[in-house]
């Protein structure tokens, strides 16, 4: 922190305590994250790039992919109208529309994965009219993405209310005094100021698209090169003993955080920038 | 260009904001809209700019119906209390928005647009903050480029919303003179918002008093100083002692203080009268049968005028003002004793917000 901290603690308390943090951070955090690169390389370098030329973790890297690329724009979308709404109008039925936001993280992921089962599943309310026209949802790629979907949509939502709402009106007011369209004062006035929450809020939803496990894994019926994300995959090779693969898909996860957290890491400190 | 409200009502909730509003503004006035927070002023002004919409009564723009048309198409300039400055862009784009949001077959070109702005700068006196961001300005450099920023795309009205609320109280002196001088240049039809009396009475050609969602009093500051319409106006616009007395027969008493009533004779009954404290006048002698004795509590002579409390010998305090020069002539000191006559008073008996009955006193003469 800044110099002017008056420092009140004698030397041997500030150090100690430090390095009980440093300690604990390094047994959870850092040993876990080492293990797992240990584990990915146990069998050589050679192993671990071979392990993803396989056919089943390249179909589960690219359904991966493909969900986030499908969940997060859709989300995105979802997540600055939600909010442009709730920030920027007074309606009937807000905090009703805010409490329905938070619901995916309130229930849990095994839940939001039940939830498609029950309505698209063979048994389910959809499922007769879905077998008769041929269309496959539960078990198949549809699925997973749209449990990703449920998921994973408060994050953008909930990053940009307390932004928006924090700006208030005034300078679309002011853009709409000055002859700006509907459209033209969010394009030119409100997403300019929301661009690094939004953005924050596009990595956390990132994340967790590519990462999520229990709702994928409920409606996903893994079906090796068809059903399997990444965290579906590292279960299956895990549940094989097949440990170095395991670990060198975990290890594409691992990646994955670290980029993640440089990406906020980066935000942060442009945002501090900017408010300076 | 000519504004003209007519029975405008507004309802948030439950609670009335307008009620049963008439205003007419001529093309080229500078108009206040003046009165205590929550009296609906704000909300007025920005339902004439179409922020807000009424709830009922009618808009019009020279004598067009306003309420048809949407904000951006009233060709009204508003300037935000707290300027509402775009913060992501420099002063220059800030100014040149309204110009680039022009639709394509209306937009100046680029050329255009950077004279214009640095005319607006000009005009501003703020010239060589083009490159800035608002963050970097002072409030009143903010106030300024938020101005410019308005009059960029030719309003026909200009609307300013406190214009000078957040600004500190040597600025805001000089921001309104300056917004004066301004107006008389450009002759643009404008209204603000203010709950400070000084400052309508400065800037404004007529103000309209406005208090609970109502108009109080529209004229001209001349009018609503001299002549309020009730004890609203003649309070809200200057300091003002008030007694509470009584009426009986013909007579106005207060405490154990009778003051003769000549000419037309109230009813009997509770009354109060009001006296600004420039309009007393003090003395060592007593000046008349309306002369009442008090004691100097605390004298401030500090300022261009020196303030004065004292206790009346009914014991109510009341504030009085006198010239720096009557108070060398005079020479008074804490605790003394002193003679004073209200050199003008105004009477409201029964329970009635308006003047009743009013009554002046000529110097010397009786009530």
């Amino acid at each position: 922190m800044s110099a002017d901290n008056k420092r009140t603690e004698p030397l041997w308390i500030q150090r100690s305590l430090i390095g009980l943090a440093f300690l604990y951070l390094g047994l959870v955090l850092f040993v876990p994250v080492a293990s797992i690169f240990a584990g990915a390389f146990r069998k050589g370098a050679a192993f671990y790039f071979q392990s993803f030329l396989n056919p089943d973790a390249k179909s589960a890297i690219c359904l991966t992919l493909v969900t986030a690329l499908v969940a997060v724009p859709l989300n995105l979308i979802f997540g600055i109208a939600a909010s442009w709404a709730i920030a920027k109008f007074d309606f009937r039925g807000k905090n009703i529309l805010l409490t329905l936001i938070d619901l995916p993280l309130s229930v849990s992921p095994v839940i939001s994965g039940m939830i498609f089962i029950l309505l698209f599943g063979a048994q389910g309310i959809f499922g007769p009219w879905l077998v008769t026209h041929g269309l496959k949802i539960v078990f198949a790629p549809p699925a997973i993405i749209l449990s990703t979907i449920f998921v994973t949509f408060p994050f953008v939502a909930r990053e940009l209310i307390p932004v928006m709402k924090s700006q208030g009106t005034e300078e679309e007011e002011a853009a709409i005094t000055l002859g700006a369209s509907g459209f033209q004062a969010f394009w030119r006035v409100t997403l300019p100021n929301i661009k690094w929450g939004l953005l924050y809020g596009v990595i956390l939803c990132n994340a967790r698209a590519m990462g999520e496990f229990g709702a994928v894994s409920v409606v996903s019926g893994h079906i090796r090169g068809y059903t399997n994300t990444l965290p579906l995959y590292v279960e299956i090779l895990y549940n094989e003993y097949n440990f170095a693969a395991a670990f060198a898909a975990a290890s594409l996860l691992v990646f994955l955080a670290l980029v993640t957290l440089g990406a906020k890491q980066i935000v942060e400190a442009r945002v501090q920038k900017e408010t300076q | 260009m000519s504004i003209e409200i007519k029975n405008v009502t507004k309802i948030f909730g439950s609670f009335k904001a307008l009620k049963d509003v008439n205003v007419k503004v001529e093309t080229g006035e500078l108009v206040a809209l003046l009165g205590p927070s929550g009296s609906g002023k704000t909300t007025l002004l920005r339902i004439i700019a179409g922020l807000e919409t009424a709830d009922g009564g009618e808009v019009f723009f020279h004598g067009e119906d306003a309420q048809k048309k949407n904000t951006k198409d009233r060709a009204v300039g508003f300037v935000f209390q707290h300027y509402a400055l775009f913060r992501h862009l420099t002063v220059f784009e800030n100014i040149a928005f309204g110009l680039r949001v022009k639709p394509k077959n209306i937009r100046p070109s680029n050329d255009q647009i950077q004279k214009r702005v640095h005319e607006l700068l000009k005009l501003v006196q703020l010239d060589w903050v083009a490159n800035r961001f608002p963050s970097q300005l002072s409030g009143g450099q903010r106030q300024r480029i938020a101005l410019a920023r308005a009059l960029a795309v030719e309003p026909k009205v200009l609307l300013l919303d406190e214009p000078f609320g957040s600004l500190d109280a040597k600025v805001r002196k000089d921001l309104r003179q300056w917004l004066r001088r301004f107006h008389d240049e450009l002759g643009i039809t404008s209204i603000f918002v203010t709950h400070d009396q000084e400052e309508a009475l400065e800037v404004a050609d007529r103000i309209v008093v406005m208090n609970e969602g109502k108009i109080e009093q529209i004229g001209t500051p001349e009018d609503v100083y001299h002549r309020p319409a009730n004890a609203f106006v003649l309070n809200f616009l200057g300091n003002v002692n008030l007694f509470h007395s009584r009426i009986e027969d013909g007579k106005v008493k207060v405490g154990n203080f009778v003051f003769p009533v000549s000419g037309k004779t109230p009813n009997d009954g509770k009354a109060t009268f009001y006296v600004r404290p420039h309009q007393f006048d003090l003395s060592r002698f007593r000046k008349g049968v309306h002369s009442f004795s008090a004691r100097v509590v605390h004298l401030n002579p500090a300022g261009a005028t020196v303030k004065i409390d004292l206790l009346s010998e009914w014991g109510e305090s009341v504030q009085a003002e006198i010239s720096q020069e009557e108070y060398q002539k005079i020479n008074l000191k804490r605790n003394e004793e002193i003679f004073v006559t209200p050199k003008e008073i105004r009477l409201q008996s029964g329970s009635g917000s308006d003047f009743e009955k009013i009554g002046y006193v000529e110097e010397g003469g009786g009530i």
